[in-house]
């Protein structure tokens, strides 16, 4: 070999070879301008110092003899862009070349002819080839497809062994010297970093050099043997020499823990295997099946270089059926009715989903966003006093209990203590109201405080009223002006109910007479509960008619919170406009994509469709828009239809033909989804009125809904 | 008082005010073309004049249609009213008013807002920021930077994600290159019942008839000169398919040196400033059109004005299609660089092996002098390209077609389209314009995607 020989390929077409070793200034040493168009690549052959082979644009191969003037022989690869040539490193006379159109050729140095072999590698032009230089079967090759393929050329059809997925497409591979599953590989575009991988480890570099600012044009080991020094040029007018240990790894950075829950509560973790093991003696959790440990390929532990274990256990938990149940959510998501009836009647149906499922919180909600926005004062009491009273057993009473039962003795400790998370924001919603009663106490009868007032009631008589009251300020202080109204009816039959209607006009017109009308109804049913009646009275002096959204928006950014959309979006449907414009655009984008992914989760995907339809955010609007190519295959050769509907291109056949008048449909196309037959949409309507059987006869049982 | 305008009727009734209808028609593989043909009715519910005249080249039509249709209406970063008003924006810098018609119907049809349809101070800013890269990719593609990039995608308000940014600057390549085909070809306005009644058909005849066939009067010296018998234009064609032989077979033979290529290119690129098409002082730009072009005055300046040489040669071997451009094109819009590549390919292979009545006939040189010289006339130049090709296979009467449908393509007239290749057959004049149309989309997409490449490092 020699060490001052130098050829270089230029864009016009030129290969010239330089002789360092010349005395005179001029290198130059020849000149071959037999190709048309740029020359994509030179390549010596590895042990013949005169042989030099380039692979052109114009399609051309040629082998120079560097002794002869001209090319001493060509190779023909059919007018498709050359992009790489490398000669085989252990097998004198073979040569590989890549090209434009993702095909790598196999020749024979000695046949100018024909080429031996020839395969496609990638999709798009392969930009690269590398022989391996222990395995002499082994090609690895680089594209414009972002993969970096290896392919064992020993078999009669060259086999992919591997593959690497990169980021961006691949400029250079270069095997590593002395390490058999190390390849360097460089990309044309974007990420100017250089990568080494472990092919058996395709999925994340193990040494990476980042030093570049741009586009790293070149690489190459700088010894055949010596695995440790990579030299690469760049366009950013550099040239690094990196040294092995200095490469940053970004194994060591990647998180060697994953963890994902199901959708019915199942737990899969994987990790390092030696982390497993050693946690294995540990007591697993009660009520946890644990099942066997799945173990991932594991490497050759023979490998000399670096070798990174990258073998894990990935243990998956099961929690039992009971606790960690969704079927509520399923439930819920099925029944609620989101559009199409009046507010009312949706509010109603669905407090009354909410309760069959023992939610009454949620019930409850539904039922106090009927009362505040539905303007017809005809509240069914019975109605409403059934889905309170009733409810001794849910989370809100319990709380209720928590905050005023002390001195009544009526301790539910066990429950409480069960519903920790809940009594939490219960109580914040407690504080709150207390507080905005407080303030308005303050004019009429100071220092009051809550607790007391509820205690001036008869406590064991009324309970199933309190406790409905009580539950009620979580909302109360959303709802000042409907309170009595629905309050006060459950024990007294009181003559003179207003609606609502009239009160908002009273408070339009009159603010004074409402307040005095509120206050007297207020007042009249139980003592206890004046003072917080009263005040409501006050506010809704002074308060517009929407006064709500606010704690409405806030009802809903709780149940958010909660993790609860189900509720939040369901809300926001059917409120719509009224509570829109109150929560800004992201948030509810931020549900309705969390709703939506949910509902898809648990394959609710009429639901969800209805949800992205009902939904107002343009972006999620859009869900429904994309993707909308239906995709059919043929009904004979079940290959996929590329052209046109109703003929295929291989069978030459009409595919969709009506199986009642044996005519193609084009147009509307309909079709069981069992047996795939089907036709005019008219006809099969028809026909299916008459008879349950598919029309074609093979004895399915159709159905048209 | 509107409806009084007295419009010329079209001269043909076909789909091309220049090619007589029956050369459309009539095609060589017509099963393959009437299936195609067939399938477009089907999937966009019409047969417009463009997808007719095209379809001359059945092969070609197919990816044509294909990318138009996955970068209209397919899954994509921008939203479906959004690309027709881009496409509505990029014809106006043209004042191509039939495609303008064309994605207006559109627009609405997908939902967009008909405010925006007043002009461009109706629409969002975000959408106006657009103006600048629309009218340099337009007429100056070469003055793009990455600054101009780095202006549309910085954080704020009013920003374009780079996915986005990439749709846009596809789709405004496309909608200006094909307004050149529109132009060079002379599509007919549609005739479509539901636009031909009130003022926006006085408009497009305006343009697309009266302008084009009548020809606007022009005086063109190097038209007038060029009046050849068809004698003439017989030895014309031998003359040219000797020079063709020529170039391919004794090629080798003078060896030109680098700076004699350099020269050549700088030649070439020179020698396009003296192609002019006649001026057009008189511009009588339609209200419709006007109200979505900012800064109307500005148009193509040529590349290689004399006196200023500061600007560099874009180095085709620099940023190439199929390394550089495919690339960034296909990572920011998925599928779509597979598209691109397929059509540019498609367009560049496109042959059938015959000139005029001469059939066995390698053309590439012909086609591949087309290509680069559009690309010359943009600054992009390739290294290993003998401009002096160019000269010899390119006559000037065709040179000045080429520099109208590329940089001037509403300044086409009939007369220009018929005085160069007189023995050419339409469907050969028609796959020039397609060769024009792609290689100037390409020269655009090249600019912007280097700058954005360029912003990114």
């Amino acid at each position: 070999m020699d060490e001052n020989l130098l050829a270089t390929a230029a864009t016009n077409g030129v290969v010239v070879t330089w002789n360092l070793g010349k005395p005179s200034r001029n290198k130059q040493d020849q000149l071959f301008t037999e190709h048309k168009r740029t020359v994509n690549k030179v390549c010596f052959h590895p042990t013949e110092v005169y042989m030099l082979l380039s692979g052109s644009q114009d399609g051309y191969m040629k082998c120079f003899d560097l002794r002869k003037k001209d090319s001493v022989s060509t190779f023909s690869g059919q007018s498709e862009s050359v992009r790489d040539v490398q000669f085989s490193i252990r097998d004198y006379f073979t040569f590989a070349a890549t090209f434009e159109n993702g095909n790598v050729q196999l020749w024979d140095i000695r046949r100018p002819d024909r080429y031996e072999r020839m395969f496609t590698a990638h999709n798009g032009p392969v930009f690269c080839c590398d022989w391996h230089p222990e395995d002499r079967g082994w090609l690895a090759t680089g594209g414009r497809d972002k993969m970096v393929k290896v392919w064992d050329m020993n078999t009669t059809r060259a086999k992919e062994i591997y593959c690497v997925q990169t980021i961006a497409s691949v400029a250079r591979v270069k095997w590593r010297p002395e390490c058999k599953h190390h390849i360097a590989t460089c990309s044309m575009m974007v990420d100017h970093n250089i990568y080494v991988w472990d092919v058996r480890r395709p999925f994340i570099p193990s040494a990476m050099f980042e030093e570049h600012k741009d586009v790293t044009t070149g690489i190459v080991w700088r010894h055949l043997h010596d695995p440790y020094f990579l030299l690469s040029g760049s366009k950013d007018s550099t040239l690094y020499q990196h040294i092995f240990k200095d490469a940053s790894q970004p194994i060591d950075r990647a998180n060697p823990e994953g963890l994902c829950y199901s959708l019915y509560g199942d737990l899969a973790f994987a990790a390092k295997e030696s982390l497993i093991s050693s946690d294995s003696n540990r007591k697993p959790y009660i009520g946890d099946r644990r099942h066997p440990i799945f173990f991932k390929r594991k490497l050759d532990p023979t490998e000399q270089f670096e070798y990174i274990s990258s073998s894990s256990a990935l243990s998956v938990f099961e929690t039992d059926v009971e606790s960690g149940s969704m079927d509520w959510f399923v439930h819920t998501a099925k029944q609620y009715a989101l559009a199409g009836r009046p507010l009312a009647e949706l509010c109603d149906h669905n407090a009354k989903v909410a309760k069959g499922l023992d939610r009454n919180q949620v019930a409850q909600t539904w039922t106090m966003l009927r009362i505040i926005y539905s303007s017809l004062g005809t509240v069914s009491s019975t109605n409403l006093n059934h889905s309170m009273g009733k409810g001794s057993t849910t989370l809100p009473l319990m709380n209720s209990f928590n905050l005023k039962d002390i001195p009544s003795g009526l301790g539910s400790e066990s429950r409480l203590d069960r519903s920790k998370g809940e009594s939490r924001t219960e109580n914040i919603l407690m504080d709150s109201s207390s507080t905005l009663i407080n303030n308005e106490d303050n004019e009429e009868t100071e220092g009051s405080d809550v607790p007391a007032d509820y205690l001036l009631g008869d406590v064991e008589a009324d309970e199933d009223d309190l406790y409905m009251m009580d539950h009620e300020n979580p909302h109360a202080e959303e709802q000042e002006y409907s309170l009595p109204q629905e309050a006060f009816p459950l024990r007294h039959e009181i003559v003179d109910n207003p609606s609502a209607l009239d009160h908002l006009q009273d408070k339009a017109d009159s603010p004074h007479v409402s307040g005095n009308e509120a206050e007297t109804v207020s007042l009249t049913p139980v003592e206890s509960f004046s003072l917080i009646s009263i005040s409501h009275s006050l506010y809704e002096n002074r308060l517009p008619s929407d006064f709500f959204n606010p704690i409405v928006r806030d009802t809903l950014l709780f149940y958010a919170e909660q993790g609860d959309v189900q509720t939040a979006v369901s809300v926001l449907i059917v409120l719509g406009d009224r509570i829109r414009k109150e929560i800004d655009e992201q948030t509810q984008e931020h549900w309705y994509t969390s709703y939506i992914d949910l509902l898809q989760r648990f394959q609710l995907w009429n639901i969800s469709n209805e949800v992205i339809k009902l939904s107002t955010c343009r972006a999620i609007n859009c869900l429904n828009q994309a993707s909308t190519t239906l995709h059919i295959n043929c009904s004979n050769c079940k290959r996929p239809m590329s052209n046109r509907g109703w003929i295929c291109d291989r069978c030459r056949q009409c595919a969709s033909m009506c199986a009642v008048c044996h005519h193609v449909v084009k147009g509307l196309f309909v079709w069981c989804q069992g047996c795939s037959h089907g036709g005019h949409l008219q006809h099969i309507m028809k026909w299916l009125e008459t008879s349950s059987h598919c029309p074609a006869g093979c004895g399915h049982l159709c159905e048209y809904t | 008082m509107e409806k009084r305008v007295q419009v010329s009727p079209p001269l043909t009734r076909g789909p091309s005010a220049f090619i007589p209808e029956n050369e459309v028609m009539q095609a060589n593989g017509l099963d393959e073309r009437t299936n195609l043909l067939v399938e477009e009715y089907s999937t966009s519910g019409r047969l417009d004049n463009i997808t007719q005249v095209m379809s001359i080249h059945t092969q070609y039509l197919e990816s044509f249609l294909r990318s138009q249709f996955y970068m209209l209406r397919m899954d994509g970063p921008l939203p479906l009213p959004y690309r027709h008003y881009i496409a509505i924006m990029a014809a106006a810098r043209h004042q191509c008013s039939y495609l303008i018609n064309m994605h207006v119907d559109e627009f609405l049809k997908t939902g967009g807002i008909a405010e925006w349809l007043n002009g461009l101070e109706y629409i969002p800013q975000r959408l106006k920021n657009l103006n600048e890269i629309n009218k340099l990719l337009a007429h100056r593609p070469w003055l793009i930077t990455k600054e101009h990039i780095q202006k549309l995608v910085k954080t704020g308000e009013n920003n374009w994600s780079l996915p986005e940014l990439v749709h846009a600057v596809v789709l405004l390549a496309h909608y200006h290159a094909l307004a050149s085909f529109v132009f060079g070809s002379g599509i007919n306005p549609e005739r479509d019942p539901d636009t031909s009644n009130g003022v926006r058909l006085i408009a497009v005849n305006n343009f697309c008839v009266c302008d084009l066939a009548n020809d606007n009067n022009i005086e063109n010296a190097s038209l007038t000169s060029s009046n050849f018998g068809i004698a003439d234009s017989l030895s014309e064609l031998e003359a040219l398919m000797e020079r063709m032989k020529r170039l391919q077979e004794d090629k080798e033979d003078e060896e030109a040196s680098q700076e004699e290529m350099d020269t050549r290119f700088e030649k070439e690129k020179k020698e396009s400033l003296l192609v002019i098409s006649g001026a057009f002082d008189d511009e009588i730009v339609s209200t419709d059109v006007s109200r979505y072009v900012e800064d109307p005055g500005f148009g193509y300046k040529d590349f290689a004005r004399r006196g200023e040489d500061h600007l560099p040669t874009f180095r085709a071997q620099d940023y190439t299609w199929e390394n550089h451009g495919f690339s960034l094109v296909n990572r920011l819009y998925s599928d779509i660089g597979h598209l691109l590549d397929e059509k540019f390919r498609m367009v560049y292979n496109l042959t059938y092996n015959t000139m005029a009545t001469h059939e066995d006939v390698d053309t590439t040189t012909l086609r591949r002098a087309l290509f680069n010289y559009v690309h010359c006339m943009y600054g992009i130049r390739y290294d290993d390209y003998d401009y002096g090709e160019v000269n010899q296979l390119l006559e000037r009467s065709l040179k000045v077609y080429i520099k109208t449908v590329t940089c001037y393509p509403e300044r086409t007239t009939k007369r220009m389209y018929d005085s160069y290749w007189r023995q050419f057959k339409h469907s050969e004049k028609v796959h020039v314009n397609l060769l024009l149309m792609e290689a100037r989309m390409q020269a655009e997409l090249l600019y912007a995607l280097r700058a954005i490449t360029r912003h990114l490092t």
